[in-house]
């Protein structure tokens, strides 16, 4: 980790703290910071050094379980039947707090991200700061809401002795908030800025936007009325760096970018050769690539391969708390859940009441006197059902060796399905086509004739084979059913998806289609049948983003032991 | 709320400003599906399109927007007692995570509960009626969501039945839909459901970029000033809609323009008739909107792309797109 300024860069804490004032300089042009740190002290200091920019009583805290009614406002109902009138609350958005802290940000489900973007489009004013925990490999905070928040700001490594820089006083953010709107921007400027986020490979319009504003906030603060380049530099390195989607120079950098050459960049060659300024851009880069951290490019991979769509799509396999599915009985609660109220229950609940309360108030004319202890909450419990798709590789070269035991495993998994009410679906792939031997079914008996029946030889269709299993699960998930994936092969195709036997045509057709399926978030294994592993399947299992599993000599009780071990238990 | 960028000031994106501009002349059209990366002024665009259109004439404190007396809608019901007032074309925003309560509406709880009264609560779907449903993220929407927008969406009616309470009103209301393909698919049945879509994505080109930029800028530093300057562009284009809309019933349909349409469905193989039908509709919308008598061929293959890439069956490895699908059927079947 670069750490220090012996280079001229700041360390991670300096643009941290930096970060903090400007988004406090100009809150609706820059939304805020998302702050990605577990949670010890470095974080607590930054956020004390938040807390010293407001009251206490002008923030507030968000939950990624927070209703609506409590983001938006909406009736008391618990003071509204004390009262015996209508009582509403204002909403944490509407009540005058400037500062909205949202905790573990990685766990807000689209739906908050959006209503939360959608409030900073209208330009409320908060500042947001996003709490990230999440692990390299989850997801992140959902989009939307990354999206509008300028700077991501990451502490994860640093240790307290590290952090020295302090924010700026309130005094000079409302003075720098007083300047904000006198200074000016140059055209060239924002010209820059929108040069510059184009050969990081940053295709939005919504980072140049904010370097801009970042850049001129930057200038308010030091009092200035012309945003000089040290600004568009430092809101490069705030809002630029860590959105970094490829390095100018292509792939080739690994460990320390090298410093950008003069006309070295093939994809944005016809524009740059018009650009006014050349060798400003240039710095600007220097001063982007000087604060990167040196393991980029990994960290960029990673990031690509592991990021979900599932995880934010509403189809996934999350158990959320039900809202329909089988009715449970109502529970008591209070109102300021998401649940409905189960009316009639809570009525009866009442009842019993209401002759005593009556008595006990005797002035109070209306028919029915509830107290909020009678409320209860409709329950509903939604079980996904789950599906197995295989795709069983018939073809000649895994007939001979192999085609007994997959069948065998195949009809214990069933087994153990059937006693847990999942499904199964079956497609074998051979010749030149793959066929849908059995559609998505819970019967046993039907499997079994089917699968005695499943006929072996000839060539290896693979990619045809993952398509049939593909169009199976997409169908099957949109009904809401969680489907998995199972595909037992040698991971030798040597048919294109159009019929021909082409043997290169097909190892891409078959790798495209599996990374599509990775794509889609359907979970999966490739279970090599061949007699002596080979990369073939391996490779595929990779594209699949799925669990590779090489048998050479396992009988079909092994076989179905490690699907349900490795597959079905993460569920 | 706080006022919107102007329609107008958005730089490029004609296709989906021409497609929203369409469906504001001629609703039956039947919604937008807006497709494309983030930060391409997606929402910018719907937003300020509810600034833009002519404001319309409904009950005053009627929830279900009813144009009239109406025996049809809850609240006006055989009461004769009404004022009619002017208020802005409901543009409703439908978040990812709405209940189903807040959609179509329930029971109303404060009025059950501190007046023992069963009342209706009205929900999304009636604040939308004679209006714009807007889905940002349309690809997440929950499925049981989706299921009951279509039913809607088909009848033009929201029937409630539920909690005791039994309701119905109208619900006509145009959908417009935005998402990112990465994140999700649309289901084919939704998908129909829109009368036009079109792919955004962010201007490759460096100046139009720059013009993006400087004119975001100028519009958050200088707010008044900046819709000053574009008062009159915007109002501009809301006097040609409602023009548009006056002309429109006088539009004519030559058969050349229909056999057009269904040679270029025919062509493409596109699922039903919904397809000729939004195409032929949009056509006339485009003839009303440039002040011509009738649609041309050359139109019709204007407004092609918007009005069948959705609509064709989907191969899950044509990476061209089905843009270049369409464009190619244009190309043979309007230009031989």
């Amino acid at each position: 980790m670069r750490v220090g300024s012996e280079d001229g860069a700041p360390d991670r804490w300096t643009l941290s703290v930096r970060a903090l004032d400007l988004a406090r300089v100009d809150p609706r042009g820059l939304g805020g910071v998302r702050l990605h740190a577990h949670s010890g002290p470095v974080r607590d200091l930054w956020l004390s050094h938040l807390r010293t920019g407001h009251d206490r009583d002008r923030e507030r805290r968000i939950a990624p379980s927070i209703s609506d009614q409590a983001l938006f406002g909406g009736l008391d109902l618990a003071a509204t039947l004390e009262a015996g009138r209508t009582v509403r609350h204002p909403g944490l958005l509407n009540d005058g707090a400037r500062v909205l802290i949202l905790t573990m940000a990685e766990r807000a489900d689209a739906g908050l991200a959006a209503k939360l973007a959608g409030h900073l489009d209208e330009g409320s004013g908060h500042l947001v700061i996003a709490l990230d925990e999440s692990e390299a490999s989850e997801a992140g905070i959902p989009p939307a809401l990354d999206e509008r928040l300028a700077f991501p700001v990451d502490l994860d490594g640093l240790r307290p002795a590290d952090c020295l820089e302090t924010v700026a006083s309130r005094g000079r953010i409302a003075q720098a908030r007083l300047n904000l709107r006198a200074v000016t921007l140059p055209a060239d400027v924002l010209e820059s800025c929108v040069i510059l986020a184009a050969r990081l490979g940053i295709s939005g319009l919504r980072a140049p936007i904010q370097t801009a504003r970042t850049a001129r906030a930057a200038a308010a603060l030091d009092g200035r009325q012309e945003v000089s380049e040290a600004d568009i530099a430092l809101a490069a390195q705030l809002v630029l760096a860590p959105r970094l989607r490829c390095l100018p120079e292509g792939d080739d950098a690994e460990q320390e970018p090298p410093p950008p050459e003069n006309g070295d960049r093939a994809d944005e060659t016809e524009t740059e050769s018009t650009e006014p300024s050349g060798p400003s851009g240039d710095r600007l880069l220097e001063a982007v690539t000087a604060v990167l951290p040196p393991n980029l490019l990994e960290q960029l991979r990673t990031r690509t391969i592991t990021r979900d769509p599932a995880a934010s799509s509403g189809q996934g396999a999350v158990q959320r708390q039900a809202q329909r599915g089988r009715p449970l009985p109502a529970l008591r609660g209070h109102t300021r859940s998401r649940s409905r109220i189960d009316l009639v229950e809570t009525l009866k609940a009442a009842a019993p009441w209401q002759t005593m309360r009556h008595a006990a108030r005797p002035d109070d004319s209306r028919p029915i006197l509830f107290q909020p202890d009678d409320i209860r909450l409709r329950r509903f419990c939604d079980r996904r059902e789950r599906l197995v798709v295989f795709a069983v590789d018939a073809s000649g070269s895994t007939a001979l060796a192999r085609l007994a035991e997959a069948k065998g495993a195949i009809e214990l998994l069933l087994g153990e399905a059937y006693s847990r009410r999942d499904q199964v679906a079956l497609i074998s792939f051979r010749g030149t086509d793959a066929t849908l031997l059995l559609p998505p079914t819970r019967s046993l008996v039907r499997t079994k004739r089917c699968l005695s029946a499943l006929p072996g030889g000839g060539g290896t269709p693979l990619a045809a084979g993952l398509q049939a299993a593909f169009v199976v699960s997409q169908s099957e998930r949109r009904r809401g059913v969680t489907a998995s994936m199972v595909v037992l092969t040698d991971g030798r195709a040597n048919i294109a998806l159009d019929g021909t036997a082409d043997r290169s045509a097909a190892r891409d057709d078959s790798h495209r289609l599996a990374r599509l399926i990775g794509a889609g978030g359907v979970p999966s294994m490739v279970i090599d049948t061949s007699l002596r592993p080979r990369p073939e399947a391996e490779r595929l299992a990779d594209a699949l983003g799925g669990h590779y599993l090489p048998l050479p000599h396992a009988g079909a009780s092994r076989l179905s032991e490690a699907v349900n071990g490795t597959l079905l238990a993460e569920r | 709320m706080t006022d919107a960028f102007p329609f107008s000031a958005i730089v490029g994106q004609d296709e989906m400003k021409q497609a929203l501009v369409l469906t504001a002349i001629d609703p039956s059209i039947g919604g937008v599906l807006i497709f494309g990366d983030r930060g391409t002024g997606k929402s910018t665009a719907v937003r300020a399109l509810a600034a833009l259109l002519p404001p319309i004439t409904a009950v005053e404190g009627c929830p279900f927007n009813s144009p009239g007396p109406d025996s049809n809608c809850p609240h006006c019901g055989d009461n004769s007692d009404i004022r009619l007032v002017e208020k802005p074309t409901p543009v409703i925003d439908l978040p990812l995570g709405a209940t189903e309560d807040r959609v179509v509406g329930a029971l109303d709880i404060e009025r059950a509960l501190t007046r023992g009264e069963k009342a209706f609560d009205p929900g999304l779907l009636a604040q939308a009626h004679r209006g714009y449903l807007y889905i940002d993220e349309a690809n997440l929407l929950e499925d049981h969501l989706v299921d009951l927008l279509l039913d809607v969406a088909a009848s033009g009616e929201n029937v409630v039945e539920r909690d005791g309470l039994s309701v119905r009103h109208d619900a006509r209301f145009v959908l417009v839909g935005s998402g990112n393909p990465e994140e999700g698919e649309l289901r084919p049945q939704l998908l129909d459901r829109f009368g036009l879509s079109v792919e955004v994505r962010s201007p490759s080109d460096i100046k139009e970029r720059v013009e993006v930029v400087r004119r975001r800028d100028a519009f958050d530093t200088d707010r008044a000033g900046f819709l000053d300057t574009w008062r009159p562009e915007d109002a501009r284009i809301r006097d040609a809609i409602l023009e548009a809309r006056t002309r429109l019933p006088s539009i004519e349909t030559p058969d050349a323009v229909l056999e057009d349409c269904a040679r270029l469905c025919v062509a493409l193989g596109s699922d039903g008739l919904r397809g000729e039908l939004t195409l032929l509709r949009a056509a006339r919308a485009l003839a009303a909107y440039e002040a011509v008598a009738a649609p041309s061929r050359e139109m019709v293959a204007r407004i092609a792309p918007s009005a069948l890439r959705h609509r064709l069956r989907r191969d899950p490895l044509d990476e061209a797109g089905s843009t270049a699908r369409v464009e190619r059927s244009i190309e043979e079947v309007l230009c031989a």
